[in-house]
């Protein structure tokens, strides 16, 4: 039934969390621009992954409990990406120049 | 199979087997957490659009957060997961003695977090850094006065106290499920086939470690480049 997964793994898990913590932290003080971004929230995503699939198992997840991982990350997409579709052309003048 | 799996009082009369029932609380609780990522991403989305209007403003407001208080913070929420899901592990494996430990660890650690978070307000309300109440900092008033940036830095304090307070709420929540199955846990039967109340209670700590892995760079980080 459940997957017994080594003690191992997780030690292993735990650490890789706390260095990517540490390169996250040591790389804000670096001035990359708009890239400051997008590693800050990469470092972050890679984490949560790891976070997910080793600590709450969802590599293990059967169907209907896929469903309902993606359905909320799926959901977070909507949310995001209708809003900003929004917010983001606001300023887009392309049609109202005389 | 499934007959004899009735024997063990851990199997809900409703379940056919073992197995049947713990798909079925993992994807009840997934469910939850899945209502869960959007409750907090209704909060990230408030945040960009702050941050895509104001984005100096975020800068000057960033500067008086404490990264190395919240860095701590970070690793000892991390730790507190690898100590839960240490505890599921002793529970699938039949260790009541350390199932028991590592729910208290991962307590311990959550109440470190908490005490931390709580020296952090308690340092923002010395500040002057508490929208409405107590918004009493000079520099950042100045500042806003003299056109540095627009927008006024209450609104990334209010986000900020919004996010984190309801990110507290639920590490508050989460301690005492895990207190109350720490006591519930003296007589054994949460091991073996009864380890899910322990495997569900890990799902919602580490879901609630993911929330601040984004909320730590998003508060604390960003602009510090600067």
């Amino acid at each position: 039934m459940a997957h017994i997964v080594p003690v191992r793994t997780y030690l292993m898990v735990g650490l890789a969390l706390i260095l990517l913590t540490a390169i996250t932290v040591a790389v804000a003080y670096v001035d990359l621009g708009p890239l400051n971004e997008v590693v800050a929230l990469a470092v972050a995503a890679i984490k949560a992954t790891l976070i997910v699939l080793i600590f709450m198992n969802a590599r293990y997840a059967k169907g209907p409990t896929k469903l309902f991982i993606f359905m909320g990350l799926i959901m977070m997409a909507i949310f995001m990406v209708f809003t900003m579709d929004d917010y983001m052309t606001r300023q887009w003048t392309l049609f109202t120049q005389p | 199979m499934a007959h004899s799996d009735h024997d063990n009082p851990a199997l809900g009369h409703h379940w056919e087997s073992f197995e049947q029932q713990h798909q079925g609380n993992v994807m009840g609780m997934w469910l939850f957490l899945s209502t869960e990522i959007m409750l907090f991403s209704g909060m990230f989305l408030a945040y960009f659009i702050f941050r895509m209007l104001y984005p100096d403003m975020f800068t000057a407001a960033n500067h008086f957060q404490n990264v190395f208080l919240g860095t701590v913070n970070t690793a000892v929420l991390i730790m507190s997961s690898v100590t839960m899901v240490l505890a599921v592990r002793s529970a699938q494996v039949g260790n009541n003695r350390l199932l028991r430990i590592f729910l208290l660890a991962t307590a311990f650690l959550g109440l470190v977090f908490l005490g931390i978070k709580a020296y952090e307000y308690y340092e923002h309300w010395h500040e002057g850094l508490v929208p409405g109440l107590h918004w009493t900092n000079a520099e950042l008033i100045a500042d806003e006065a003299k056109g540095i940036f627009k927008g006024s830095a209450q609104i990334y304090f209010f986000m900020y106290f919004v996010m984190t307070i309801i990110h507290a709420l639920h590490m508050t929540v989460g301690l005492g499920i895990v207190l109350t199955l720490w006591w519930r846990a003296r007589d054994g039967r949460f091991l073996k086939e009864g380890f899910d109340p322990i495997e569900l209670i890990g799902l919602y700590w580490h879901f609630v470690d993911v929330v601040w892995v984004f909320l730590f760079p998003l508060l604390y980080l960003l602009g510090k480049q600067g």
